[in-house]
């Protein structure tokens, strides 16, 4: 008998669940959706991480906020 | 400052947005992963095999909500990037340790045990099914835990240190934030509010299935396990909601004083059951802040200090620094202004910890620390103008409070009465009218769970971290337009899902009402 290992059980395992699956259909467009336009294209688009972004390591930004939390409103 | 104050606004509008989006999904999840395990428990326990059918059906709403709700939460997590970058690096580890658990336990437990529960059916002996399922519903409580520890360390921050040269608060005591009173009572509060969600959704559905006259048998039996985890779920959250509030009181007491239009405290103070509140320009002038109420005698002071007589602090109160012991003899505590002080000294000792810095003076260095220290407790009050400035929007706190209560009463009600009607009559098979009942109670559960968020979130207003930082002092130097552009797009996004995600789950109950599920 030809030893199936246990990382292909487990593919296997996934893979005839989703081929299983009666409502896949529109639950996996909705989830494609959701992934490609709120995660990738939004974060892509419109979510820079605005300190990461902006400097190149955790000094500039730790200064960065140091001066807007202690200068701009306060001055 | 104006462009400030409206990226400040946008930015809330747009978080508020996304996050009740988010929430609602989640409590389903909580609720129904607890249900689906009962009944496949049950099924265990009596081999029936309608109780599989029944679990099965269960399971794949469950299933459908579950997949619809991906995606949903991560989008706070960009908004705290862009949006509230100064909060978050000020906040450091403290915010990022339960959020980074909560990743793990999301993606380790619920994946794995998830896909069990769905693709397991026939791969998996019996008892090792079930015990996917009840770990799957341990997965989604326990990652509810880590998001709502990361939340109550917002409303009371605790276990941890501001390091000035960092400029960022540094976790020293792990266990003082997970399990800060805040965090039990917000953590048990929430999920046994998604119990009763959870409970009350599976009733309406069940109406639904009665008045179409499809599959009573596990409609009925349906109803009988939504109305016990309701019931249960309820008259806990009732519980912790009650033990949030007295907490709320001690630690936010500006934010109970909005919950309850309270202006100026007395001994002995009625809680409002129902009002109307006057507009407030007219409360600025000294007018009566309510226009109508119906008021329950001496229950707020009891709510609150389980004293019948005791001082509760109206917002006027607060802002002075007024409030009195049981004994009726005034003591102090610190004004608003005194406050603002406080918290200037703090700013001013931060700015002098720099300028030492800079100099390489260890000595003053540590000793703008101290002074640090001693005026940290104040530290986000340095950033406000005026002490009104610190007074949350009290009519939406108010509303939104008492539409949870007065909702909560009515779902709590409702489902006693379910339960009597099932269990001693066959007036649920028969009555129009209790159908509608319980099939209308889907959306105003809903109603009443975000409400709760509304109270919790805008109560606590103008803080982002209880008086540490306000929201202006959080916000990204971005603009008005940059965040108006994405909440429309999230506005357009989330309806055109929603209505989809709607209508799937509408579909799959149609189909199946056509079936017979306890014969499939």
């Amino acid at each position: 008998m030809k030893h199936v290992g246990l990382f292909r059980k487990i593919i296997n395992f996934y893979i005839d669940g989703f081929k299983s699956m009666t409502l896949g259909k529109p639950l996996w467009i909705m989830i494609i959706l959701k992934v490609l336009l709120l995660i990738v294209l939004m974060k892509v688009l419109f979510f820079p991480d605005f300190l990461g972004n902006k400097f190149d390591n955790d000094d500039e930004r730790s200064s960065y906020v140091r001066h807007s939390l202690g200068g701009e409103f306060h001055n | 400052m104006n462009d400030l104050l409206s990226v400040v606004d946008w930015s809330r509008a747009q978080f508020a947005l996304t996050a009740m989006y988010h929430w609602l999904f989640v409590p389903l999840t909580l609720g129904l992963s607890v249900i689906v395990g009962i009944m496949e428990t049950i099924y265990l326990r009596t081999g029936d095999k309608k109780w599989l059918n029944t679990t099965k059906f269960w399971m794949s709403i469950f299933g459908i909500n579950f997949a619809v709700g991906v995606a949903t939460g991560i989008i706070l997590e960009f908004e705290f990037g862009t949006n509230w970058s100064n909060y978050s690096w000020f906040v450091g580890d403290i915010f990022g340790a339960p959020l980074a658990i909560e990743g793990l336990l999301a993606f380790f437990m619920e994946a794995t045990f998830i896909a069990i529960m769905f693709f397991g059916w026939n791969k998996v002996s019996k008892r090792a099914h079930l015990a996917a399922t009840w770990l799957t519903a341990l997965g989604t409580t326990l990652s509810a835990f880590w998001i709502l520890v990361a939340n109550a360390w917002m409303q009371y921050p605790v276990g941890m240190e501001f390091d000035p040269a960092q400029m960022r608060n540094v976790m020293d005591n792990f266990w003082a934030v997970a399990f800060s009173p805040m965090a039990i009572n917000k953590f048990f509060h929430t999920i046994f509010s998604g119990w009763a969600l959870g409970g009350i959704m599976v009733m309406g559905i069940c109406g639904w299935f009665l008045l179409k006259k499809s599959n009573i048998d596990m409609a009925i039996r349906s109803t009988k396990v939504g109305i016990w985890v309701a019931f249960v779920g309820m008259l806990l959250t009732m519980a912790f909601g009650h033990g949030s509030a007295q907490l709320v009181s001690k630690t936010q007491p500006m934010k109970l004083a909005a919950m309850e239009g309270l202006y100026n405290g007395e001994q002995g103070t009625e809680f409002v059951a129902f009002g109307l509140l006057n507009s407030q320009d007219n409360i600025k002038n000294g007018e009566n802040p309510f226009i109508f109420k119906i008021g329950i005698p001496n229950m707020l002071s009891f709510l609150c200090n389980s004293d019948f007589n005791s001082f509760v602090p109206g917002i006027n109160d607060i802002i002075s620094g007024k409030s009195y012991d049981s004994d009726n003899s005034e003591i102090s505590s610190v004004s608003y202004s005194e406050r603002i002080k406080i918290g200037k000294t703090a700013h001013e000792a931060l700015r002098e910890y720099d300028k030492a810095f800079v100099a390489h003076d260890e000595a003053a260095m540590a000793q703008a620390n101290n002074k640090l220290k001693e005026n940290f407790k104040y530290f986000g009050y340095g950033y406000l103008d005026s002490p009104e400035e610190a007074v949350p929007n009290v009519p939406i706190t108010f509303y939104s409070f008492h539409l949870m209560i007065i909702l909560g009463c009515y779902l709590f009600a409702l489902i006693i009465l379910t339960g009597f009607f099932v269990y001693r009559t066959d007036v649920m098979q028969k009555s129009k009218l209790m159908q509608w009942l319980v099939i209308l109670a889907i959306p105003v559960v809903w109603v009443c769970s975000e409400s709760g968020w509304v109270t919790a979130e805008v109560g606590r207003q103008p803080w982002i971290i209880q008086d540490l930082m306000p929201a202006k002092a959080a916000i990204s130097a971005i603009t008005a337009g940059q965040v108006q552009t994405t909440f429309w797009i999230f506005a357009v996004l989330f309806t055109g899902f929603l209505i989809a995600e709607v209508g799937i789950l509408i579909n799959f109950i149609r189909k199946q009402s056509k079936l017979n599920i306890d014969n499939l």
